[in-house]
């Protein structure tokens, strides 16, 4: 069942305006089952639109597809039973305490020993003792991972998680990822969308979308490859140096990073021609380097914003 | 960086006006966002015009042309100068002619008249023989503003009407005696009217309240995403929504009866369980129609407002605060609408009348058709994605 080609989820020209603008555009993609798959782009780029495409809650314009082996048109109850789907807003009940949340999702599934299920998932999430707490007072990490239980309590076969990670400190961050591939290891897939970096390089396969057109998919190092991006990384006195290269032929990109500055372009020659008067400054070291993922998004949004905006 | 030191003297000089640049920004702000509201808007305009409107057309406290049933036991001429005489006095309008005591009962007590006149046998003899033979005027006194003013000026205005009449002719006084019955009130108290209406009023106000936010309060607290990303279906929510506060409304009708019957002293002369069984169908029709309004609403405030403009002529246009008869059609149209009307006439006829199933079955099917059509419309309002 559910379309044993090892294919999770598979769209073709997913389209959804609102409003007259167009926030997802001919988007398609493929997610491989058992595959934690990052969904990248920054804010407004239809990342959060195209997950609820994928689990019913909106119908596309125009495009078609199957998750779980389900068509997202006709057969958006049938999926519901098998995603869970986390929202970036918490959205269990605040009034609720954390055990009566998890029995209230047991149930609406069906499960047949909510209590038990409940029971279970607040010892596997490890807030045992803190189940007659309010879920609203749960700390920022806390919530998440709650979301995520109730999420998993139905046993789904997909969850869709969107920023899960949006505001929570990097201790509650690394556990709630450790938990994902914990999930995956069991089979489970999961699409998740993220802002970070470090949790990308996390996924077997990521995409990058913005302005609603998806600009990059593969392994992290496939995306940084197909970018053909060259990267000169300087360290030393940067002075006003970064305002100096902006804008110059074959500079695509400045960006520090910390104490150092990222200089990419992917016109390797006329990158290091505008960058040569630089090269023999004292006091500036240069070293030619691979591009961030960081590197490669930025310069990805930069010109995606030329080509539709 | 430079801009915040830039502006910094300038803004020291202004601030010495700035307790009205704050009230003015926050004003500002208050009249943009009132402006969005279109609710709000909507509200500032309708509710004084629906105010004045019902109130100056719609509202009668001297009604005339009162649905009136006539017991005729005897069929003669002057039965019927006496009963276009009644007529005549703008007061009665006749609707029913029975010759059966217990038809002219259940009409009185369903509440389908609110008038009886009953032309006894030998009527015509025993007045031209002189006898004086009483007329009986039956009237519904649970609503002693529509029933007083009929019958206070009754004596005079017949015996104007029937001056030209063949038989009575210019006698100075009536040849027969109208006998005035004030059923199920006779003393005309108010509070015998007006407690059982408050059941039905307080319960509108309460009911309706509960679950317009219910909807809204899932949308505007986030959780109305993740719940339609379950498994769950539009009536399924809705009946889980009303179910619980069935009880609620329960409860709340309970004592507002108790609080009736012990402390006021308002009789129940009908089936309790008849009482019960169809307060909970009126709980449910008001919970149904302020869900449905939740399905409607874009926030809070709108549900709130909606509920309100509902509770407005629900009030008014019912019969709790005015006599319905003595409305004009249209008004009585509107007021069919209205759960309330129904329940009015069930709660003072079970109560006050010792109403039967059989005489309110017309009211508690409008109160069913009423609740099946608000959740209808809930279901199919109910927006199963975010689109």
């Amino acid at each position: 069942m559910n379309g044993g080609n090892g294919i999770a989820i598979d769209v073709k020209g997913l389209s959804k305006s609102f409003g007259g603008r167009e926030v997802v555009h001919d988007l398609s993609m493929q997610v491989r089952r058992g595959s934690i798959y990052g969904f990248l782009g920054p804010n407004g780029s239809g990342k959060t639109t195209t997950i609820r495409i994928l689990c019913g809650l909106l119908t596309p314009d125009s495009g078609e597809g199957t998750c779980l082996g389900y068509d997202i048109r006709r057969d958006a109850e049938k999926i519901k039973r098998q995603v869970g789907y986390m929202t970036q807003r918490f959205s269990l009940y605040q009034d609720l305490s954390v055990r009566e949340n998890l029995e209230f999702v047991a149930r609406l599934y069906g499960l047949a020993d909510a209590r038990g299920a409940a029971r279970d998932m607040v010892k596997r999430l490890g807030l045992s003792g803190r189940e007659g707490q309010l879920a609203g007072e749960l700390s920022g990490g806390w919530k998440q991972r709650l979301a995520l239980g109730a999420c998993t309590l139905p046993n789904p076969q997909l969850l869709l998680l969107d920023e899960p990670t949006a505001g929570v400190d990097p201790k509650a961050r690394r556990d709630f990822w450790n938990e994902i591939h914990a999930l995956a290891a069991e089979g489970l897939t999961v699409l998740v969308s993220t802002h970070y970096m470090d949790e990308a390089e996390r996924c077997h396969e990521i995409a990058y979308i913005a302005y609603g057109h998806l600009l990059a998919r593969g392994t992290v190092d496939e995306v940084i490859a197909k970018s053909a991006l060259t990267t000169y990384t300087v360290t030393g006195e940067l002075g006003g140096l970064a305002a100096e290269l902006d804008g110059k032929p074959g500079v695509d990109m400045v960006a520090p990073f910390g104490t150092s500055l990222h200089v990419s372009g992917r016109d390797v020659a006329a990158l290091e021609a505008s960058i040569a008067p630089w090269r023999e400054t004292s006091g500036l070291h240069w070293q030619k380097s691979h591009p961030s993922l960081e590197d490669v998004f930025i310069e990805l949004m930069n010109r995606s914003r030329d080509n539709f905006q | 960086m430079s801009t915040i030191q830039a502006t910094g003297p300038e803004r020291e000089i202004r601030d010495r006006f700035g307790f009205w640049r704050r009230t003015y920004a926050m004003m500002a702000k208050e009249f943009i966002q009132l402006r969005r509201d279109r609710v709000s808007f909507a509200m500032i305009v309708a509710i004084p015009v629906m105010q004045l409107l019902l109130f100056g057309y719609a509202i009668n406290t001297t009604p005339h042309h009162l649905p009136s049933a006539v017991l005729i036991q005897e069929e003669s001429d002057l039965a019927r100068s006496v009963l276009k005489a009644l007529e005549n006095t703008a007061y009665f309008r006749f609707v029913y002619e029975v010759h059966d005591v217990d038809d002219f009962d259940n009409l009185l007590k369903s509440g389908k008249v609110l008038f009886g006149v009953e032309i006894p046998r030998g009527f015509e003899r025993a007045v031209r023989r002189g006898d004086k033979p009483a007329l009986l005027v039956a009237a519904d006194a649970t609503d002693p503003v529509a029933a007083s003013s009929a019958l206070g000026s009754l004596g005079m205005l017949v015996q104007t009407a029937l001056q030209h009449d063949l038989y009575i002719g210019d006698a100075p006084a009536l040849p027969f005696e109208i006998r005035a019955h004030a059923r199920y009130n006779p003393a005309a108290e108010s509070r015998l009217n007006i407690v059982p209406g408050l059941v039905g009023t307080i319960l509108t106000m309460t009911m309706l309240i509960f679950t317009a936010l219910s909807v809204t309060r899932e949308i505007e607290r986030g959780t109305m995403e993740s719940l339609l990303s379950m498994p769950i279906k539009p009536v399924e929510v809705m009946l889980g929504k009303i179910i619980p506060y069935i009880l609620v409304g329960f409860i709340q009708a309970f004592l507002i009866v108790n609080i009736g019957v012990f402390l006021f002293g308002v009789p129940v002369l009908g089936n309790l369980l008849l009482l019960a069984t169809l307060s909970t169908l009126f709980i449910a029709a008001n919970l149904a129609i302020g869900y449905t309004f939740s399905t409607i609403a874009q926030n809070q405030l709108q549900a709130i407002q909606m509920s309100f403009m509902f509770f407005l002529p629900s009030i008014l246009l019912s019969g709790f605060m005015f006599p319905f008869a003595g409305m004009p059609a249209w008004a009585q149209y509107v007021g069919e609408c209205l759960p309330l009307t129904h329940y009015l006439r069930i709660v003072r006829a079970i109560m006050l009348k010792g109403a039967t199933m059989q005489n309110v079955r017309f009211d508690t099917l409008a109160l069913a058709a009423l609740m099946l059509l608000a959740m209808t419309i809930a279901v199919t309002r109910f927006r199963r994605t975010l689109d």
